[in-house]
This record gives C-alpha cells, structure tokens and sequence, in this order.
C-alpha cells in the first residue's frame, strides 16, 4: 500500500503539473480538492483517466470521484480493490 | 474623449520587451521553459500557470507584465476588456488533443488539454487572474491587423462598453511564438491609432 501511494503522489504531480511540490509536501491523509492541495475539476477529470489509463478502473459516474479522491490514501485503498491492471 | 496607449510589450525571440527596453531575456532555453524563466521573474504568484497551455502561458505572461508596470494587480475587479488575435489558433494543442485519440486502443484524451484547444481559453486565463468580466474577442487571421484591433478596441471604448482595453497578438505554434500587447487609457503620450500601433508592432 506504501508503495502505491508513493506512486499516485508522484503521478499526481506529474500528471497534473503540480510544481514546485514534492512527494513529501503530500501527506497521505491530506485532502486533495479543497483546502488541500487544492485541485480542481479538471484536475478530477485527469485522475478519472488516470485510473482507467494505469489501473483499468472505469469511474461510470464522475460524482463517485468526490469519495475516492478524497485522499492519497482513500485513492490507493480503492485502487487496491478494483483494479484490473 | 480620444484613448491613449499607456503601455506596450513585445515577447519574442526569448525577449521581453516593455515599452521598447528590453526588461528580460533568457536566449538558451526552448519556448516552454523560456515562459517558466519569465513567470519566475515575474513572480505572479499563480500555480495555475503550470496548467496551462504555450498560447495561455504566453499570453498570462504579457498580461501580467502590462497590469503589473501600470499598478493593477489586485484583487479588485478590473474594467479592461480584452481583445486578442493570432494566426495560430489554438493549433499547437489541437495537434496535442488529436494525437491523444489517434488510436483506438489507447483512446485517453487529457480533459487538461481539451480544455485549451479553442484559443480564447486564454482570455479566460488573463480574466481569471486580473478578475476581468469584461467584453472579449479573439480574432484569428494570417498576421497582425493593427487597423482591425484599435478600431474594434476603440468602438469598445467608444460604446462606453469599457474603460481601457487589452488588446493585441498573441501567437504561439510548435515552439515559434510572439507577443504584442498593449493597454489603453483615458490620458497617455502614445494615441491609440492604428497607424501608431502598426509602428509599435513593427518595433519589436
């Protein structure tokens, strides 16, 4: 699970052009949208193809991602359970 | 009451130019990360330059710089409409787009590029910034029309539909791009004409 959420911090910082951050600055329960790192609609958008891209997990309702994206953590804990790659 | 040009800037070529001085230039870096150079010396303050794409970034940059120098950049909404041309479109994301659903088996279009492929997302960017809910357009054709752009800024001004207009070119295509944008005033030495704006265009 470490490992994995390692991963989807550097992914997130990658994908969404999150700069002058780092792996560090994230912390595994810090919230994502919102006050936290402050991601945007978009940026949710991104992670829905990210988890059809790398993990195969198809998000049918864009709303479901509110939940998953609610954390790095929650994201891995959901990723762990439903992904096909 | 006749409009002025209170200030103008050129980037180009990796140079930044205010009102003629050259104020930044950075000559060995490819266009991106000329942008990233000049967004740090500029010090905006705005993440959400990273997002965006070469045409938004370079025109942030030129909008930036023009508010900055003339002490607007606050958090106070702003009458300054924005009228903007290029030849490019948005061409240069476009292809980015196309290439992302070229197969059929890799079919993952990125939402964060799609959203720049029309070329006024970047008055969005410049609106969102300086809190602009002004009048905007963005005219597309094969080069700079200083006629076309100071007439239509003008019958804004005219029409009282604003009170000073951002306008200009603003071009960006596989790593090629150009900057000329100007603000207007209600008092200033350079007379918004088209005739002036062609030479100020020329002058880069």
């Amino acid at each position: 699970m470490t490992e994995l959420i390692n991963e989807l911090k550097e992914k997130i910082i990658t994908q969404l052009n999150l700069e002058d951050i780092s792996v560090e600055d994230i912390a595994d329960g810090d919230a994502l949208f919102g006050s936290g790192l402050g991601l945007d609609s978009i940026d949710a958008l991104e992670l829905i193809v990210m988890l059809d891209k790398d993990y195969g997990i198809k998000l049918t309702d864009p709303k479901e991602g509110r939940k998953i994206f609610e954390t790095v953590k929650v994201m891995a804990a959901y990723i762990e359970e439903h992904r096909s790659k | 009451m006749a409009d002025f040009i209170s200030s103008y800037c050129h980037i180009a070529q990796n140079r930044v130019l205010l009102n003629g001085n050259e104020v930044f230039s950075s000559p060995d870096e490819d266009a991106l990360n000329f942008l990233k150079s000049t967004y740090q010396w500029l010090k905006p303050g705005h993440p959400k330059f990273f997002k965006m794409d070469g045409l938004s970034k370079l025109a942030f940059i030129a909008a930036e710089l023009l508010l900055k120098e003339e002490g607007l950049i606050s958090e106070k909404e702003k009458d300054i409409a924005v009228v903007l041309s290029n030849k490019a479109s948005s061409l240069d994301t476009d292809r980015k787009h196309q290439e992302s659903i070229n197969d059929a088996e890799n079919y993952y279009p990125s939402p964060a590029v799609f959203v720049h492929t029309l070329p006024n997302i970047c008055i969005g960017e410049i609106s969102i910034r300086h809190k602009l809910y002004s009048e905007n357009v963005f005219f597309v054709s094969d080069g700079f029309q200083a006629a076309m752009i100071s007439n239509y800024s003008e019958a804004l001004l005219k029409l009282g539909k604003t009170q000073r207009v951002l306008a200009g070119w603003v071009d960006w295509d596989s790593d090629s791009f150009e900057a000329f944008l100007y603000l207007t005033n209600n008092q200033g030495a350079i007379a918004h004409e088209a005739e002036i704006v062609s030479n100020l265009y020329q002058r880069k």
